[in-house]
């Protein structure tokens, strides 16, 4: 193992599962030190590639290798050193959250005290409780302590606050930048943009097992030309698309479930010419919200899908 | 505590973590320890020794049957009532008298029962007998009578080492299939495979902890069988535990090969019924293997359960010694070894 090497490299992916192509021909590079983020709707690839990062899956082409190591040689010395958290992995209920995190660090040749483990992901007040007792959130930070007990260099962390509150999702972003603080790789998957802009330093949009574009979020969202989206939805007299192209400021339009949507540079002289064209057309908004352009404007405007979609 | 020290080793947490789950699940600590003493209890109270039974005679009125009631009732094992000849008929036919006995002076004396029924054939012969005898028969062999009631003949003493064998049956393979599936449809089993965890360890762990538990069971078991109902250990504990020990390995065996593919517990219970069925009918639990017919029995000998009832029942009520239980120990090795390693050989991991 070379210190130098990236921290993950991947070549060529492919996969199928008889004639469902999950990962098209993927590329990737992590250094070291980095959080990046693997970002695309269900089933556009994200957890068969992590899978196959983690062992837990087998490549039909492609090379792929973990902190310059490769799972056919060194499976174990891979294991060792990553930590993981699985999208849908319900650990024992009847155990206790002091005995599950004892449990996975038994497992490890590095090993991180399991009360460390446990005020990492500040559960300290819960150590006696049963698993079958905890919230979805702490259950989540739970499986970060059995995920860090190992001392990993590398994280891979899929779907990591799918289906927390807001809250929740706040703490766990806040363990996810502490990791990165220390100087550990992590690689999640997600499909919050919110989350994939906060968290990461760059980000891999994929689609239909292939990577559609890759950067840092700013460098995604200043492809689109535009810094706002004016996001409405219209009732009476219908307006053509090429009269909302000639707006000024409007880089452009775009329609997605019967709603209109402008990619503007000049916001403050767009609304107003905006408004005008609907007066003279005998239109009105049924609402009205701009908004500063995000990654999910990107993916839209890379695939005229939406991410929840799917 | 300190790192490295033998509670930190993999096998120690993954066997506490199967004790923690099987002692937190109060279903489980009735199945395995309540259940089969409830059971015993309760077909031993059916099935108890019951006194000398008293057969129910008839005699139906009419002429000379006064005289007959009276020379009957010298027999204290025979309730003789006179019966009116209208009833006699419906009491016989509802089983509430095992006989009828028409008088019929001048003429021969008329028994009415049904032969298939063991106490109708029984109070015939005793109703035959006194007759006779009243009648000055004298019998040209002298006999004497000497009772018999030992402990190992009777039904509980029969049951007791068959409900340790299905008991041994059921533990070990839910035991092992149930947690195994279980974990594996909770992706558990997946989260293990990506950490250094070795496979063999987390197998193993549900044998150590099978294992162990064993111990409890057998010894409540056999504990209540000869201290409450007086079941003999006629053979040594030593060839009991090994008995059952091997028997609860080939089970667990089984319980793996069973537990290798699924990834729903419905679909395990189903197998795991299919496959305790046969031996729940045919392994003599309940009633003795000899019932079947002699086309069968090769199959039923096959059977693990066959073979741990067979080998507990005789060590416990005859006193076999090891080497005499050789050809039982030979049916179970061989389910142990065959089914554990096709287990391990299909097993689904992910």
């Amino acid at each position: 193992m070379t210190t130098s090497s990236a921290a993950v490299s991947i070549r060529g992916l492919q996969k199928r599962y008889g004639d469902v192509v999950a990962v098209a021909g993927l590329d990737l590079e992590v250094a070291r030190g980095e959080c990046f983020g693997l970002l695309g709707p269900n089933g556009a690839g994200k957890t068969t590639t992590i899978e196959i990062c983690e062992g837990l899956n087998e490549p039909d082409a492609g090379e792929v290798r973990i902190l310059g190591m490769t799972h056919r040689t060194d499976a174990d010395r891979i294991r060792a050193s990553i930590g993981i958290s699985l999208q849908e992995t319900q650990l024992t209920e009847k155990l206790t959250v002091e005995e599950t995190v004892r449990l996975f660090r038994s497992f490890y040749p590095r090993r991180r005290p399991v009360e460390d483990a446990i005020a990492a992901v500040q559960l300290e007040e819960k150590r006696t409780a049963r698993v079958g007792q905890l919230s979805g959130g702490q259950k989540q930070r739970l499986a970060l302590a059995c995920a860090l007990v190992g001392d990993p260099e590398l994280f891979f962390l899929d779907e990591p606050t799918t289906g927390l509150d807001p809250q929740s999702r706040r703490q766990l972003w806040e363990l996810i930048e502490g990791f990165k603080q220390q100087g550990r790789t992590v690689v999640l998957t997600t499909h919050y943009m919110d989350e994939a802009e906060q968290l990461c330093d760059r980000v891999a949009i994929v689609d239909h097992g292939r990577i559609i574009a890759s950067g840092t979020p700013r460098h995604l969202i200043a492809m689109l030309g535009s810094e706002h989206v004016i996001d409405f939805g219209l009732e009476g007299n219908a307006i053509t698309d090429a009269e909302l192209a000639a707006l000024p400021g409007v880089t452009a339009v775009r329609r997605h479930d019967g709603r209109h949507l402008l990619d503007a540079s000049q916001i403050h002289q767009t609304i107003p010419a905006l408004l005008a064209l609907l007066e003279r057309n005998q239109a009105a908004f049924t609402d009205l919200t701009p908004h500063t352009a995000t990654l999910e404007d990107v993916f839209v405007h890379l695939t005229g899908r939406h991410l929840r979609d799917g | 505590m300190a790192d490295g020290g033998w509670r930190d080793r993999a096998i120690v947490q993954l066997t506490l973590a199967r004790y923690r789950e099987f002692y937190r699940e109060p279903e489980a600590l009735f199945w395995t320890f309540i259940f089969p003493i409830l059971m015993a209890a309760g077909l031993a109270l059916a099935f108890r020794s019951k006194p000398p039974e008293v057969l129910k005679v008839g005699v139906v009125t009419g002429p000379g049957s006064v005289e007959m009631v009276a020379n009957l009732r010298k027999n204290a094992q025979l309730d003789v009532r006179a019966i009116d000849d209208t009833a006699a008929d419906r009491e016989l036919r509802t089983g509430k008298v095992a006989l009828l006995v028409v008088a019929n002076p001048g003429g021969p004396v008329e028994f009415r029962f049904d032969d298939t029924r063991p106490e109708g054939s029984s109070a015939r012969r005793m109703v035959d007998d006194v007759l006779q005898r009243a009648a000055g028969r004298q019998d040209p062999v002298a006999v004497r009578e000497s009772l018999v009631r030992e402990p190992g003949s009777r039904y509980i003493d029969f049951l007791i080492p068959g409900l340790l064998g299905m008991n041994l049956m059921a533990s070990s393979m839910w035991g092992i299939g149930f947690s195994v599936v279980d974990q594996r449809r909770k992706k558990l089993l997946k989260r293990f495979v990506a950490t250094p965890m070795s496979r063999t360890e987390y197998l193993a762990s549900f044998v150590l902890a099978r294992l162990t538990l064993l111990i409890l069971e057998v010894t409540t078991l056999v504990g209540v069988g000869v201290g409450l109902f007086g079941v003999p250990l006629r053979g040594s504990i030593a060839a009991v535990g090994l008995v059952s020990l091997v028997g609860a390995m080939s089970f667990g065996g089984l319980g793996l090969l069973i537990a290798a593919r699924p990834k729903t517990i419905e679909a395990a219970s189903g197998m795991m019924n299919l496959a305790m069925l046969p031996m729940w009918v045919f392994s003599g639990v309940f009633f003795s293997v000899g019932n079947f017919p002699d086309a069968m029995q090769p199959f039923i000998r096959a059977l693990p359960l066959t073979a741990v009832n067979d080998a507990l029942r005789a060590t416990m009520l005859e006193g076999a010694t090891l080497p005499e239980l050789a050809p039982e120990f030979l049916v179970m090795a061989l389910w142990l070894v065959v089914s554990f390693s096709v287990a391990l050989k299909i097993f689904r991991w992910k």
